[in-house]
């Protein structure tokens, strides 16, 4: 064996000493288990897919469908004749429906001017942490209302598309803590007709909302809507909540205080009259019932 | 230099050998059911880590929680947020050893019972448990089950009031798991 030989031999039995190492190094089984995802997305930024008016970034899981009650009773400062406002409700029954993890569909109707309406709300952005880093989640929320309220004036020529209003929202949420989760939404509401000419028929809005949990059950939401638009500013109020998530074991309710008697976004943020200072506040719930069409692959197989 | 290439591969061999003591997996199965009078809850795992020393007989376990999957995709919110509460105790993890290891040889094709003893920890508690499970050896690798029940009350895992009384207290575990030699993944 020459030299040149030995010098291999020598790195080999090197190599073959780092290799043995290495594997010695492993002694504890559970280092071989260090296995955590790349990217961790966050989850339930909000309990359900309404801070407590408005849309939150939450769409309904993919192959759930979501049936919604909603109630705005009416005005608590009316008295006792009025039942605190209980006398009379406005009115939405819905259907949410998740396609896929981030799109969803909805339609439902409303009985503030008897108005349908259908719905699209689609994931952006998803906060995540990791690999991949993102402080926010953006949603887009989109809807058309149909108001089918006889024309008040029958002499003129009505057509459909007078009908017809527009909301198309940003949802931009970061869930801080698991106590905190803050959105921002901006909103652009078009009407095809208004009542005069000196009405908005586009109205630009900034919602601000946020849930704070109390416990990991019960949580309190803020939601407040500015109205941009002059005319509209000066015509009507800025929408205002303050609701409590109530989680039962397998439900949500939503119980809230509000200023808005109108439930669909046209409605509550464009055309809000009750002022809080005054006493206009209406007592409301949401309360929906998810029904699994179809199931998560790991459920197909054994049911 | 023919002699040199023949140490180079006993080396290799040798080397080769001390990992295949060692079986791992990174999709083993493991679920849960309690059925309860009023929800009956079961859950679907199949990103389980687990390995196994068949030398010293020791296990381990790595479950991300996260990953459980529930039919209802609002009770597995709940099960993450505020049951497991799984941002804070993203894992269970189960360490352990075969007591009866001498009954089983994992060099031979066969279906062996054994007893396992280790720290099971759930939401942040660790208890000692011990109990049943079965490997089977052949020349896939090696497959180990085993059904147990946990006590919810163990782990510090709280019920709301509202529903106290109509889930179960206990759970079922199944473990499944294939394990493959270490390097042969």
């Amino acid at each position: 064996m020459n030299t040149k030989q030995l010098i291999k031999l020598c790195w080999l039995t090197v190599c073959f000493i780092a290799i043995t190492s290495v594997t010695n190094a492993q002694d504890d089984l559970m280092d071989l288990l260090n296995d955590e995802p790349a990217t961790t997305y966050t989850y339930s930024t909000f309990k359900t897919t309404r801070i407590s008016l408005g849309q939150s970034v939450e769409n309904p899981a993919n192959g759930n469908l979501v049936f919604d009650i909603q109630h705005h009773f009416g005005r608590i400062n009316e008295g006792a004749y009025e039942f605190f406002g209980l006398d009379q409700a406005t009115l939405r029954l819905g259907l949410q429906y998740g396609i896929t993890d981030w799109l969803s569909v909805g339609i439902g109707r409303s009985s503030f001017e008897k108005t349908y309406d259908g719905s699209v709300k689609a994931k952006i952005l998803r906060q995540s942490k990791g690999e991949i880093n993102m402080p926010v989640s953006i949603s887009y929320f989109g809807n058309i209302g149909i108001n089918t309220l006889k024309f008040d004036d029958t002499l003129r020529t009505n057509y459909f598309s007078s009908r017809l209003s527009f909301t198309n929202q940003l949802l931009i949420a970061r869930k801080f803590s698991n106590a905190v989760s803050l959105q921002l939404t901006p909103t652009f509401i078009h009407r095809n007709l208004v009542e005069r000419e000196i009405d908005d028929n586009d109205v630009w809005a900034l919602g601000a909302g946020g849930r704070f949990k109390l416990s990991n059950r019960v949580s309190l939401n803020l939601e407040y809507y500015y109205i941009l638009s002059k005319q509209t500013s000066k015509d009507f109020q800025d929408s205002f909540t303050i609701g409590f998530d109530i989680e039962t074991g397998g439900h949500v309710f939503q119980l809230f205080l509000t200023n808005s008697r109108g439930i669909i976004e046209q409605h509550f943020i464009a055309r809000t009259t009750g002022d809080w200072l005054k006493g206009d506040i209406h007592f409301g719930f949401n309360i929906s019932r998810t029904f699994v069409l179809i199931k998560p692959k790991e459920f197909r197989d054994n049911n | 230099m023919k002699k040199l290439t023949l140490v180079f591969i006993t080396m290799f061999a040798i080397a080769s050998m001390a990992t295949a003591q060692k079986y791992v997996t990174k999709n083993g199965k493991i679920s849960f059911y309690s059925d309860g009078p009023l929800e009956k809850i079961e859950a679907h795992n199949s990103q389980v880590n687990s390995a196994i020393n068949t030398e010293t007989g020791q296990l381990a376990f790595k479950v991300l929680m996260k990953s459980f999957i529930f039919e209802k995709a609002l009770m597995q919110e709940h099960f993450n947020e505020n049951y497991v509460e799984s941002d804070k105790f993203p894992n269970a993890t189960f360490r352990g050893k075969i007591t009866n290891a001498q009954k089983i040889d994992f060099t031979v094709n066969g279906s062996y019972e054994a007893d396992i003893e280790g720290e099971l920890t759930i939401h942040g508690i660790t208890q000692k448990v011990s109990e049943k499970g079965t490997f089977t050896v052949s020349n896939d690798g090696i497959k180990g089950d085993s059904k147990f029940f946990v006590k919810i009350a163990d782990y510090d895992i709280s019920i709301p009031g509202a529903v106290t009384g109509k889930i179960a207290e206990e759970i079922e575990i199944t473990v499944n798991v294939m394990l493959k030699p270490l390097g042969a993944l």
